[in-house]
């Protein structure tokens, strides 16, 4: 019985960083259309960014984690400004191979300052809480308080500010949201910012309990990636949903089936699930 | 002056004096290793072909071509290592394997459209590299496959020296450059461009989508499963990292490079990079800091590569010569064979 | 010529088409008009096949064409036009139109390996296709031009020529006058006469009412999915619920 709570702890824990990550991707699909492939890498610079933060520079984890999302929100800024801005018009191929431009750059940049060796990252959240037998790390504990929180506020942002009525405006009718004089620059810019912002925070939320390297966004984008097909491209709650699905089952499949193919799980439901409704699960009417 | 020498690289002449360059490279070559990274880099000339076919001339974003260049090198490793097939035999199973696998995983990726089916494919790239890694029963996992059998020269040559294997690759692919080009120009080559235009476009123009980006799907993972097996016989020893995205990003770089849905895009774009690279030692490693913003560049500025745009150039240069009313009849040679080169 | 009956398309809940019957007759020209998001397009999407009608069904020469899928209502003799065309911008128009005629051929991959007889003949018939097509809307002379470096007008007419060379019996134009000026206006309506006087059908989604008035035989009025009008351009400009849809609804459509 324990152990299937501790499960459940587990599924809840990825659940919470798949859904930050895959959060920031499906608002830039939703707002833009561009499926952001370097999403990972923004992922993987804001790990990098809290750990030179808090190593070298030597700052709290909070503030760390203040910085680093600033650092990637503002990083993320420029890819739209630079890249995605000017390639709007363009074939959707184009915009596909400009992000991985991006990543492709973005990993060879931190491979080159920090090497290719997996680093840890201390957190203030060391201890670990035990109710009654059920063991939980705070580090967990905290992903999970911590996504809660940002996807309230999120919800808060979207819901209550005139900026996010209009990001939500235009993820619903592009063209509508240009008709009624929507400044698209500036909800491109602010979307691009805050899914950076997110990513950032998410590594650096899951980074103590994992490993930091160069390559630690290529199975976090590609998840994200299901999850947001899962939950509908463009889809806020989607994304969350999506994030708990895929956390769950590598969860309990790592654990009850195996855990030499528990990162396989995410992708062999994906296939299963497009072979079967090639517009993905939740999504309304055609792709 | 310019345009002079360009109309002189698209005489059928300059092809001759390609073929006739790369048959006499060994004797050139300083050393035997660069004919060796010449071999390498025809071997990725394959597949990047193969990727153009897909990608280039079909539209869709295929992410998973480095993952069947691996089941190519990995079916013909496996069956000659474990199962003490010959080369030639297992190299058409490689073919073959390829071929299936790329007309199963074809069948339901390209029910997809655009990012749905990059994304699709990125996954399917990795499932592969998994498999490879995890299943050891089969793959060895992360020790790799050893003791892969060259190809069996029939008591005439050895093709276990790297010149005659130089020469064994070219063959291949100056093989499947001819075809790619009867491909390019035929009725069929158009209806894959013609998909690329646009589903909605190419289905109201009575094109079965689903048969025909099947088909060039197929056609494109073949071309992976050559390279990978021409891989394999040459370097002898694989291992799952033969499947790492990053080769499928090269490629798509040196395709981009060269010039994506091009004839000689591909070839030019992949010899390059590939000894760019080679010569800038230090760029080994660090090669995807030049190749990330080279492929955003590209994209923004020159999105079909140096082949497209020298094409564009010099159709635009033939059309501004010849007068306006007689533009009709200008079957000036450029114009031709840009014509039949795009 | 073609014979619709109680034609319907919904997405989630939104009837973007609602029980339509309507029939259009062979040899002219037959205009489908209504404000934006009336349905015109997705009405021209079910004929053609690019969706599949929530109910009703489609007769074309009195044959079922209701779920047949989109290249064989293609291969049967419908031919379109988008409200807007992407062709491939680097290529010549020649090189554009010649896969026109690709349905009407039946070479595949051996032919290519092998370079046979049927395909190269069936690549002259293409040409040969392509280049009338290029005749009949009088641009020949741009044959060699890159898509790309012709103009706004040029490209509605080769986007025309590109549906001529499938062969079509019926044509179906969606919005082809928009963007292009007045004269040129008038240049496209004298290419769909010229159409008819060929023997062929069109059916034309058009906002440019000067346009419509002149040349069409029949019109069809949709307003939010259902068609509240048909007749001869006198009937329906006289109608009293099309005035009501154009002078109530918030659209600008009759612009
Ligand atoms: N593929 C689709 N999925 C969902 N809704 C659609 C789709 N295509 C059209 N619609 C909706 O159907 C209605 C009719 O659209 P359309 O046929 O394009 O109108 P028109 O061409 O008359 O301007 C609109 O409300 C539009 O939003
Ligand atoms: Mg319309």
């Amino acid at each position: 019985m324990n152990l299937f709570l501790q499960q459940i702890m587990n599924g809840l824990t990825l659940g919470s960083i798949y859904g930050l990550v895959a959060l920031g991707l499906t608002l830039v699909y939703g707002i833009l259309h561009i499926p952001n492939f370097a999403h990972g890498a923004l992922y993987m610079v804001g790990a990098f960014m809290s750990y030179f933060l808090m190593v070298d520079v030597g700052v709290h984890y909070w503030f760390a984690m203040a910085g680093s999302a600033a650092i990637v929100a503002v990083l993320a800024i420029i890819c739209e400004r630079l890249v995605f801005h000017p390639l709007r018009h363009s074939p959707p191929i184009h915009d596909k191979i400009a992000a991985i431009g991006i990543l492709l750059f973005l990993e060879a940049v931190v491979q080159m300052f920090w090497g290719a060796d997996f680093r840890r990252m201390s957190s203030p959240f060391t201890g670990i809480l035990n109710f009654d037998g059920l063991i939980i790390p705070e580090q967990r504990l905290l992903i999970i308080i911590g996504a809660l929180t940002l996807v309230a506020g999120l919800q808060i942002f979207l819901r209550k500010t005139m900026t996010g009525a209009t990001i939500i405006a235009m993820a619903q009718n592009r063209e509508g949201a240009f008709l009624v004089g929507i400044d698209a620059n500036r909800v491109a810019m602010m979307t691009f910012g805050i899914s950076g912002a997110l990513a950032a925070i998410a590594a650096t939320l899951y980074a103590p309990i994992n490993l930091v390297y160069p390559a630690m966004g290529h199975l976090v984008i590609m998840k994200a990636f299901v999850i947001i097909i899962l939950g509908g491209m463009g889809s806020i709650p989607g994304a969350i949903v999506g994030g708990m699905i895929i956390g769950f089952a590598e969860a309990f499949g790592g654990f009850y089936i195996s855990t030499a193919y528990k990162d396989i799980i995410a992708f062999g439901l994906l296939v299963v699930i497009l072979s079967i409704r090639p517009q993905g699960l939740f999504a309304k009417g055609a792709h | 002056m310019l345009l002079k020498i360009a109309a002189l690289l698209m005489k059928p002449g300059a092809k001759m004096a390609m073929l006739a360059f790369a048959l006499v490279f060994p004797f050139l070559a300083a050393n035997e290793y660069q004919v060796y990274v010449m071999a390498t880099a025809f071997i990725w000339a394959i597949a990047v072909y193969g990727l153009n076919i897909i990608t280039g001339y079909c539209g869709q974003l295929n992410l998973a071509h480095g993952g069947f260049f691996a089941i190519g090198a990995y079916t013909l490793g496996l069956l000659t290592a474990d199962y003490g097939w010959s080369f030639w035999p297992a190299f058409v199973g490689a073919l073959v394997m390829t071929a299936v696998l790329g007309f199963l995983v074809g069948v339901v990726s390209l029910r997809l459209k655009e990012h749905y089916f990059a994304i699709f494919t990125l996954c399917v790239g990795f499932i592969i590299y998994l498999l490879l890694d995890k299943w050891e029963e089969l793959t060895h996992g992360a020790i790799g496959v050893r003791d892969i059998a060259a190809p069996y020269g029939f008591g005439l040559v050895d093709f276990t020296d790297t010149t005659p294997f130089y020469y064994l690759v070219l063959g291949f692919l100056v093989l499947a450059m001819w075809f790619i080009s009867r491909l390019s120009k035929s009725l069929l080559g158009r209806t894959f461009i013609a998909i690329r235009n646009g589903d909605e476009l190419a289905e109201s123009l009575g094109i079965n989508l689903m048969r025909n980006k099947v088909l060039a799907f197929v056609l494109s993972t073949t071309y992976a499963g050559l390279a990978g097996a021409l891989y394999a016989g040459m370097v002898r020893f694989i291992g799952p990292e033969e499947a790492n995205i990053n080769h499928t990003f090269d490629m798509i770089t040196y395709l981009l490079v060269g010039g994506i849905g091009t004839l000689s895009g591909p070839l030019l774009g992949t010899l390059g990079l590939v000894w760019i690279t080679q010569s800038l030692q230090f760029l080994e490693e660090y090669r995807m800091i030049i190749f990330g913003p080279l492929l955003v560049v590209l994209v923004i500025f020159f999105p079909r590569g140096i082949v497209g745009s020298f094409l564009t150039w010099i159709h635009r240069k033939s059309q501004a010569l010849v007068p306006e009313g007689k533009r009709k009849d200008s079957k000036v040679t450029p114009t031709k064979e840009a014509e039949n080169n795009a | 010529m073609l014979k619709v009956d109680n034609l319907t398309k919904m997405f989630g809940g939104l009837a973007a088409v609602s029980n339509v019957s309507v029939e259009f007759e062979a040899n002219k020209v037959n205009a489908i008009i209504g404000p934006n998001g009336a349905g015109k397009s997705t009405f021209f999407n079910l004929i053609a096949g690019a969706h599949k009608p929530t109910s009703g069904t489609i007769l074309l020469d009195g044959k079922d064409v209701t779920n047949l899928p989109c290249d064989q209502i293609a291969r049967l003799g419908v031919g379109r036009t988008f409200q807007t065309t992407n062709l491939f911008e680097q290529a010549t128009v020649l090189d554009n139109l010649i896969v026109g005629h690709r349905l009407r051929t039946r070479s595949g991959l051996w032919d290519v390996l092998v370079n046979s007889r049927r395909l190269q003949a069936e690549e002259r018939a293409c040409r040969e296709k392509a280049r009338e097509a290029l005749d009949f809307v009088g641009l020949s002379h741009v044959e060699n031009r890159f898509i790309a470096d012709i103009t706004q007008e040029e490209r509605k007419r080769v986007a025309f020529a590109l549906a001529l060379a499938t062969d079509p019996k019926i044509l179906l134009l969606d919005e082809p006058a928009a963007g292009v000026n007045p004269e040129e206006t008038e240049g496209l309506a004298d290419l769909m006469r010229k159409m008819i006087n060929h023997g062929l059908t069109v059916c034309l989604i058009e906002h440019k009412m000067g346009m419509i008035m002149g040349i069409a035989d029949k019109i069809m009025v949709l307003d939010h999915g259902e068609k509240i009008a048909e007749g001869t351009p006198e009937q329906v400009s006289n109608d009293a619920a099309v005035i009501e849809a154009y002078l109530g609804g918030d659209e600008d459509a009759a612009a």
